[in-house]
């Protein structure tokens, strides 16, 4: 388990050491979500009523953002070929590389999402709602994401498949975290929605780091 | 005594078959040299011995024992160094090695030995964008002695590389025969590894008529 500990440790550092990378991420989040306005003219009702959707494609594209470089750099070091043959199981460096890349990109998403929820003129309730849901559903889209960053891996145009595999994969996460913060913002029960994300969320757990280790051993033939 | 072989192993890459009927064993203490022209298979051979690649036929065995029943057991004997250093650049020299030193179950006693067998000291704290090839290369190489293993494989260990570093890598190379681990390496430059099997790749290239007739068979 230590190793573990050690590989997420290193990716930390690195992603530390390259803060850049982070902050660019959670400028495109506030950027696109900010951009929306511009298209559909300033009118509160209507944009309270977008926020919710807006908000969480904004994060699903800001997360699509990072992935490329997940595997990637490892791949063309050579560390990857170390790291399938290190003791630590394959599924585990998966997993480790997936909660390294939630703890950088998903989690300042989260941060940064009640910026966006006061553009859009958010109540308290939905703003609470939308924590939650993205604290449920954007783990989700690491892992779904660790997979298809996995699988493009050794490809050509590597950076324009993943998207095209990702982004259909991400589609309940996206209707049931928007529905999530509706229900609270028409005062329903948001509970069945946060139950699917939490589902969503244990179904990657357990499949992800199988396929994505799949994937990875497949990319080193 | 533990015995590492392969028995009659075929490698294909793509459509094209790089060696076929290749044989070697290796016992305790042993070396392998493989040589052969570019393209013989040198590195195929040992991404098969390492499990990067699946042979598509014959078979690897250690003690008898075919290593694909035991992965695990057989990637905590590896020491692999394939040509790619695996150096970060934003890492330092240190921080690159104590990373597999810790992941491989080490620690920072591993690392100041393995700092010191490649003379890599006053480089400790130096990025890894601004080591040289040569000196990068060197840090992969102390890599195989902060993460203790049983079985080095080596592919162009020697590129890049100084006289004096060569040298290093020799007494490296036999430090690890004398405690009874295995060396092998794909080189053309001379690394001097005393009564080291040669094992010349050129030998087990398939026969262009095999391949034709392959070709003819519709693979």
């Amino acid at each position: 388990m230590s190793a573990f500990w050690t590989l997420v440790g290193r990716e930390l550092r690195l992603a530390l050491r390259q803060r850049a990378d982070a902050v660019l991420v959670v400028l495109f989040f506030v950027l696109v979500a900010a951009i929306f306005p511009f298209g559909v003219g300033p009118e509160p009702n209507l944009l309270a009523r977008m926020a919710p959707g807006v908000i969480w494609v904004a994060a699903l594209l800001a997360v699509l953002l990072s992935l490329e470089r997940l595997f990637l750099a490892d791949y063309e070091d050579g560390a990857l070929e170390l790291l399938i043959l290190s003791p630590l199981p394959l599924e585990l460096v998966v997993l480790g590389k997936a909660l390294a890349h939630w703890l950088t990109t998903g989690l300042p998403l989260i941060a940064a999402a009640p910026l966006i929820a006061l553009l859009y003129n958010m109540d308290s309730a939905g703003l609470a709602m939308l924590i939650l849901a993205m604290a449920l559903g954007s783990p989700s889209l690491s892992l779904i994401g660790a997979v298809g960053a996995a699988l493009t891996l050794g490809a050509r145009r590597g950076g324009v498949l993943i998207p095209l595999l990702v982004l259909p994969l991400n589609v309940p996460v996206l209707i049931f975290g928007v529905g999530a913060i509706d229900a609270a913002l028409a005062g329903l029960a948001a509970r069945p929605h946060l139950l699917i994300l939490g589902a969503i969320l244990l179904v990657s757990l357990a499949v992800a780091p199988l396929a994505g280790a799949a994937a990875l051993r497949q990319a080193m033939e | 005594m533990s015995l590492f072989e392969g028995r009659d192993l075929i490698c294909v890459r793509g459509e094209r078959r790089v060696f076929e009927g290749l044989d070697f064993a290796l016992p305790a203490g042993g070396a392998l040299l493989l040589t052969g022209p570019n393209g013989s298979g040198k590195s195929s051979l040992l991404r098969l011995m390492a499990g990067l690649l699946r042979p598509a036929g014959g078979a690897l065995l250690w003690d008898g024992k075919p290593v694909n029943q035991g992965p695990e057991a057989q990637r905590g004997r590896l020491g692999y160094l394939g040509h790619l250093d695996a150096v970060k650049p934003i890492l330092t020299a240190e921080e690159n090695l104590s990373f597999w030193a810790a992941l491989g179950g080490g620690g920072a006693g591993e690392v100041a030995r393995a700092l010191e067998a490649f003379a890599l000291e006053p480089l400790r704290d130096v990025p890894g964008r601004m080591l040289s090839a040569g000196q990068k290369r060197r840090v992969a190489l102390a890599r195989l002695i902060a993460v203790p293993a049983g079985l080095w494989l080596l592919d162009e260990p020697t590129v890049g590389l100084d006289a004096e570093s060569v040298e290093r890598l020799a007494q490296a190379a036999a430090a690890q025969r004398a405690d009874g681990g295995r060396v092998v390496a794909a080189t053309h430059i001379g690394l001097d590894l005393p009564g080291a099997e040669e094992l010349d790749l050129a030998r087990f290239a398939p026969a262009p008529e095999a391949a034709l007739a392959a070709l003819e068979a519709g693979w």
